[in-house]
């Protein structure tokens, strides 16, 4: 809402500085965005005739100039070269200031002096042209020594671009605005009237025309509202005799500094009348509506309007939105045929044009639910629908409709005349309504007590009359008027006088408490332990990243996935509309775009959700999780020489952060989809043991899958573009977590907690090596291992895998280091030696292992 | 008449010739032989010069026929040997990831790096735990009751424009939805409280939004909120500001302070919108504060009775207040970050930098 200030002096003597200004509209939630100063930076331009063009000598881009201010002749120099000699043009004489504080000095370029400054319309701020300067010729009576802001009519003013709130409709007008700021700044205010039009540079208007006389508004039109829950109240006027004309300059000055074109005095007078109060209004050229009259219906289905606009509007049609029920209002004339969307645009048929002699003036009340569906569901928002969707004021009715009057009878001509009585159709509307307010409640919410008597202070001067409750302590009535719809009845209004109360008192004047309760702060187990997956995931030398959620549907069946897919219906970019149920797409593409930055060689790791087309698709909405979703970790290892083992070691440093008490690495078969990204040969599965080791076959019951781990498929890496300069894909390792199992202490066990207590004496260490079958996993063996050492055995690790002539086909030398500890004593070499023997019987009997 | 050439036979000749190549290496000595400088293909197109004017066009289209159809044999043969030999090393490299030797793998050179975003995030997290919050969650899939019905955003409430939103194909059009907001946590908090006798709340609730908005240096469509949300008894407007104002300067530094002005928010009454020192010139007034010294953070106010009826709190006993705002925002300005995209450019240049 751009509000000039000269208009605002209407309403109130706002005397003060416009910072002033804008510090107190700020402080009451009326935010300025910008402030334009109207003519600011011109009032030391004058007219200036060019008497002499010359060159400079070793200049071929700039002149000198001689131009004659009325009085001197004044030497220049420009670079412009749209003018000749005998133009008018601005000049900033040295020492002016121009808009933007920029001040004009004396300068010496290529020897010739210059006096000032041969302005473009851009430097002045009055046009976008930056190229040539301003040539005034065409001005009617402009001369040379003229004061510039002279010759071109401008009055200096002070624009507020205000940003108003969606529950504020009352301010998006002129009155409003002044409201709420006398209120603040303890000014009395008032609604102008005919004669402060005078004081706004325009005659008042003749009083005779404004008398009703002539025929009735009955016998002139009619009007019948079919369907009044969507128009709760609809008035007429009519005022015949009129001549179509442009409106007094001062008046159209207003509407251009408020953003709206003039148009003519009929027009204009009734967007006049919205920015000033907030009311609109309609004007239909009488003559030209068939029957005289005015029908509002809800439009039937499919039925199509052409606006003022030009577009053909489909209308009656339920949009996909909640409580779209496609019950769209029509004003139509006496015979059916629609001439506007309610409340939101006209139609081209009844518009007002120069032959225009009879106006009926239509002022309503609209649903604002059916003009908000409306108007999203046709993608047409406009100055009406705005204020209308929010709820405009159904008092303002009346005194819009005489307001109009009073503007068009400055230009109107002396035929006109404003028809007796109105046609007025009249359902529920809103009303005044009184609301209890509890003083003590208001300081209970705002933490600063207030006495009914300073919210009486507080609240009346923004039209919210009080008195006190008789016979009841802590009660005060508040009467709200119908402008304010954002004030609810009880039990909800307390809060919305509560903000009325701290608004005019000041914000910032309510003194702050620090609040303090017995419960601790704190992060639950599952975010601590996020935390620290995500640091060893930086520890060993990864980086986290941040790619999309949305991805092509190309990449959801890559990553292994099968439609249906869940899908946005109103994507930012069509091909992006599916949420990823994978972050491999995207780790791969980061990767890919530091391969083109030259760096190819990265760890990068993403924490995030994933997405599935739940199962139960008929889920009612109210009902649980509308989505299957998963938090996962997803890593992708690009590093030098990186590839499946690389997951694998961070993998194990993970669970190992995590104390993760027993864990296995299953075969592929029990991969879901998430693992058709994974190299087919180099990959496994990851799972927790809740309860027993894998059975004698060494295949491994699932109970609980945790994530997947090791290499990308080629296939799907090169079709992403991760490849090498010879144009084979990259190798990388992968790691893949669901965050929900790995950190849920039941599904994914830890060690325990309790402190285990260390020897104090020497251990005994053996080495084993056996020859094993290709299909038994070495971690089958070490698990073998690790249960014949029983409590003895205080640690194992593989260190050395052998394939070649001196092991069979099909079979690979894997060597153990085991290291063997008693608390209480030290192992005798009989014991250790039993211990050797029992662990390579325990192989032998479990895998058919042979000791090599 | 072809020169006693017959085109046919060469094609078929190299039919078998490619279909017998079993190796990158053998596709590429039988394509060298079959269509390269000295294959039969190629001397009879040397010799076209040679006849007359009928014989050389007829020949001529045979010849650039039989070209193109030995050409994509090769090819496709190419192709189909191309992923045999993907297949047949992939299968080479079988491996048993448990064979892993522990110290096989080298430890790396440097660190990696949290995301900016996430260092924000937990930062945030830490100065709140410290005032005694606790971090809640929620989905980002969300129903229309959550994201706005609970809200007091009822189904053509005017106030929902303030929101750009992506619907999802899930259930009814426009029904189901990626939330916009981190408010809809609360609305999961509230209703649990009052399932599970869970009041007071103290918490704050981080997370992703989504908002169907054009990017650009200061928006970003996918973005990262943090919400507070304190519902215990006596709270007021004043523990509101003064909540606040603890947070900026802990967060921000002691130079650093907030101030609320009115706004409007759906889901609370008296509502306020918080700016803090511009923390570009502290206060003195620069371009990024448009001279005013302030720039603007965040929306809070006081839990609407509205929200309350829908969640079933008593809002004569219970009183509450919200606070929202970005935190990409906080790590926008804390670190002058001139374009918001680079959060999502995963530039390990720009990631590593922090």
């Amino acid at each position: 809402m751009r509000v000039p200030l000269s208009w605002l002096r209407d309403f109130a003597p706002f005397d003060r500085e416009p910072a002033e200004l804008v510090a107190a509209l700020d402080d009451l939630g009326l935010v300025v965005e910008e402030v334009v100063m109207v003519g600011e930076g011109l009032a030391d331009v004058v007219v200036a005739r060019v008497s002499e063009i010359g060159p400079i000598e070793d200049a071929d881009r700039i002149r000198r100039a001689v131009v004659e201010d009325g009085a001197d002749r004044v030497e220049v120099v420009c670079g412009a070269w749209n003018f000749e000699v005998g133009d008018l043009v601005a000049l900033a004489p040295v020492g002016a200031v121009l808009p933007g504080g920029f001040e004009i000095g004396r300068r010496k370029m290529r020897g010739v002096v210059s006096n000032g400054m041969l302005c473009s319309g851009a430097e002045l701020n009055l046009t976008d042209d930056a190229e040539g300067i301003l040539v005034l010729n065409e001005v009617e009576g402009a001369r040379p020594g003229q004061r510039l802001v002279d010759a071109l009519g401008i009055d200096t003013d002070v624009v507020f671009d205000i940003a108003v709130e969606a529950n504020r409709p009352d301010a998006a007008s002129v009155a409003g605005v002044a409201r709420d700021l006398a209120a603040r700044l303890h000014l009395p205010f008032h609604l102008p009237g005919v004669a402060d039009l005078a004081a706004a540079g325009g005659a008042a208007a003749p009083r005779a025309r404004l008398e009703p006389s002539g025929p009735n508004v009955d016998a002139l039109a009619s009007v019948r509202v079919d369907d009044p829950d969507l128009c709760p109240r609809f008035t007429a006027r009519v005022v015949t005799g009129i001549e179509v004309t442009s409106s007094p300059p001062w008046l159209s000055r207003r509407l251009a500094l408020a953003g709206m074109r003039p148009i003519n005095n009929v027009v204009d007078a009734s967007n006049y009348v919205m920015l000033e109060i907030g009311q609109p209004t309609h004007p239909y050229d009488l003559g030209r509506l068939p029957g005289h009259g005015l029908v509002i219906r809800r439009a039937a289905t499919g039925e199509t309007l052409t606006t003022l606009d030009g577009a053909v509007r489909t209308l009656g049609i339920p949009g996909p939105g909640l409580g779209d029920d496609g019950r769209d209002c029509l004003i139509c004339d006496a015979h059916g045929a629609p001439v506007a969307i309610a409340g939101i645009i006209g139609g081209a048929s009844a518009e007002i044009g120069p032959e225009t002699a009879r106006v009926l003036l239509e002022a309503a009340y609209f649903d604002p639910l059916a003009v908000a569906r409306t108007s999203k569901r046709l993608g047409l928002r406009t100055e009406a629908s705005a204020r209308f969707e929010r709820g405009c004021d159904p008092g303002a009715i009346d005194p819009a409709g005489h307001r109009f009057f009073e503007l068009l009878a400055l230009t109107a001509g002396a035929g006109m005349q404003v028809a007796p009585g109105v046609l007025d159709v009249r359902g529920e509307v809103p009303v005044p309504f009184e609301l209890p307010v509890r003083p003590s409640r208001i300081g209970e919410l705002l933490g600063a007590e207030f006495t009914a008597d300073e919210i009486t202070r507080l609240l009346e001067p923004l039209g919210l009359a009080t008195q006190p409750v008789v016979a009841e302590e802590d009660a005060l009535a508040v009467t709200v008027p119908t402008y304010r719809s954002d004030i609810r009845p009880a039990p909800m209004g307390e809060a919305d006088i509560a903000e009325e109360v701290a608004r005019t008192f000041g914000y910032s004047r309510i003194a702050r408490r620090m609040p303090s309760w017995p419960q601790p702060g704190r992060l639950t187990p599952f975010q601590l332990d996020r935390r620290r997956v995500k640091d060893i995931l930086c520890g060993v030398g990864s980086t986290e990243a941040w790619t999309s959620t949305f991805v092509t549907e190309r990449d959801q069946i890559e990553s292994g996935f099968e439609p249906p897919f869940v899908e946005v219906t109103n994507p930012l970019v069509e091909s992006e509309r599916f949420l990823r149920s994978s972050m491999a797409p995207g780790l791969v593409r980061a990767v890919v775009r530091n391969s083109e930055r030259r760096h190819p060689n990265l760890r990068l790791f993403e924490v995030g959700t994933v997405f599935y087309y739940p199962e139960d698709r008929d889920l009612e909405p109210e009902e649980g999780p509308p989505a299957d979703t998963s938090e996962r970790l997803s890593a992708i290892f690009a590093d030098e020489g990186d590839d499946a083992w690389t997951a694998v070691w961070v993998w194990r440093t993970v669970a190992a952060g995590l104390r993760i008490a027993d864990w296995v690495m299953g075969d592929r078969a029990h991969l879901g989809p998430a693992a058709s990204v994974l190299h087919q040969y180099r990959s496994a599965a990851l799972a927790s043991i809740v309860a027993g080791p894998p059975d004698e076959a060494g295949s491994v019951e699932f109970p609980t899958e945790l994530g997947v781990v090791g290499e990308l498929d080629p296939r799907f890496v090169g079709q992403l573009g991760l490849v090498n300069p010879d144009g084979r894909p990259r190798r990388v390792g992968w790691l893949d977590l669901d965050l929900g199992a790995l950190l849920d202490t039941e599904r994914a066990p830890r060690r325990s907690e309790e402190a285990r207590p260390v020897s104090r004496f020497p251990s005994a260490d053996i080495d084993l090596a056996f020859v094993v079958r290709d299909a038994i996993p070495a971690g089958s063996v070490e698990r073998t291992l690790r249960k014949a050492g029983g409590d003895l055995l205080e640690s194992i690790a593989l260190f050395d895998v052998y394939r070649g002539p001196s092991v069979a086909e099909g079979a690979r030398s894997l060597a153990f280091h085991l290291r063997f500890c008693a608390l209480d004593r030290t192992l005798t070499d009989r014991e250790v030696g039993e211990l050797r023997a029992r662990s390579i019987a325990a192989v032998e009997r479990e895998h058919r292992g042979e000791l090599r | 008449m072809t020169d006693g050439l017959d085109v046919g036979s060469l094609v078929e000749e190299a039919r078998a010739a490619i279909a017998a190549a079993t190796s990158t290496e053998e596709i590429r000595q039988v394509a060298s032989s079959v269509s390269g400088k000295k294959s039969p293909l190629a001397e009879a197109g040397r010799r076209l010069g040679g006849l007359d004017a009928d014989a050389r066009k007829e020949l001529g289209r045979q010849l650039h026929e039989a070209r193109t159809t030995i050409e994509r044999l090769i090819e496709s043969r190419r192709r189909d040997i191309r992923s045999a030999e993907l297949r047949r090393e992939m299968a080479q490299g079988r491996i048993d990831l448990t064979e892993f030797i522990p110290g096989s793998v080298s430890a790396p050179p440097a660190l990696g790096h949290l995301h900016l975003v996430s260092q924000t995030r937990d930062a945030l997290e830490d100065v709140f735990v410290g005032m005694g919050f606790e971090v809640a969650e929620g989905p980002e899939i969300e129903t229309d009751w959550y994201n706005f019905g609970a809200l007091n955003i009822p189904p053509g409430h005017p106030a929902r424009s303030m929101w750009d939103t992506f619907y999802l194909n899930l259930g009814a059009p426009e029904t189901v939805l990626l939330r916009t907001h981190t408010s809809p946590v609360q609305v999961h908090l509230m209703e649990d409280a009052v399932v599970n006798g869970g009041l007071p709340i103290h918490a704050v609730m981080p997370g992703r939004c989504y908002r169907q908005e054009t990017e650009d240096a200061r928006h970003l469509a996918v973005f990262h909120q943090i919400e507070g949300l304190v519902v215990d008894k006596g709270i007021t407007f004043a523990d509101l500001g003064g909540t606040i104002e603890l947070f900026t300067t802990a967060y921000f530094g002691p130079d650093i302070h907030s101030r609320l002005r009115p706004a409007y928010f759906p889901f609370t009454e008296p509502s306020a919108e918080f700016e803090i020192t511009c923390t570009i010139c502290h206060g003195a007034g620069c371009r990024t504060c448009s001279q005013t010294g302030w720039i603007e953070l965040g929306g809070c106010g006081m839990v609407d009775p509205a929200v309350f009826a829908a969640v079933g709190i008593d809002a004569e006993e219970w009183a509450g207040f919200a606070f929202g705002f970005g935190i990409d925002r906080c790590a926008q300005m804390r670190h002058q970050i001139a374009d918001m995209r680079a959060l999502t450019d995963n530039d390990i240049r720009f990631l590593q930098q922090f």
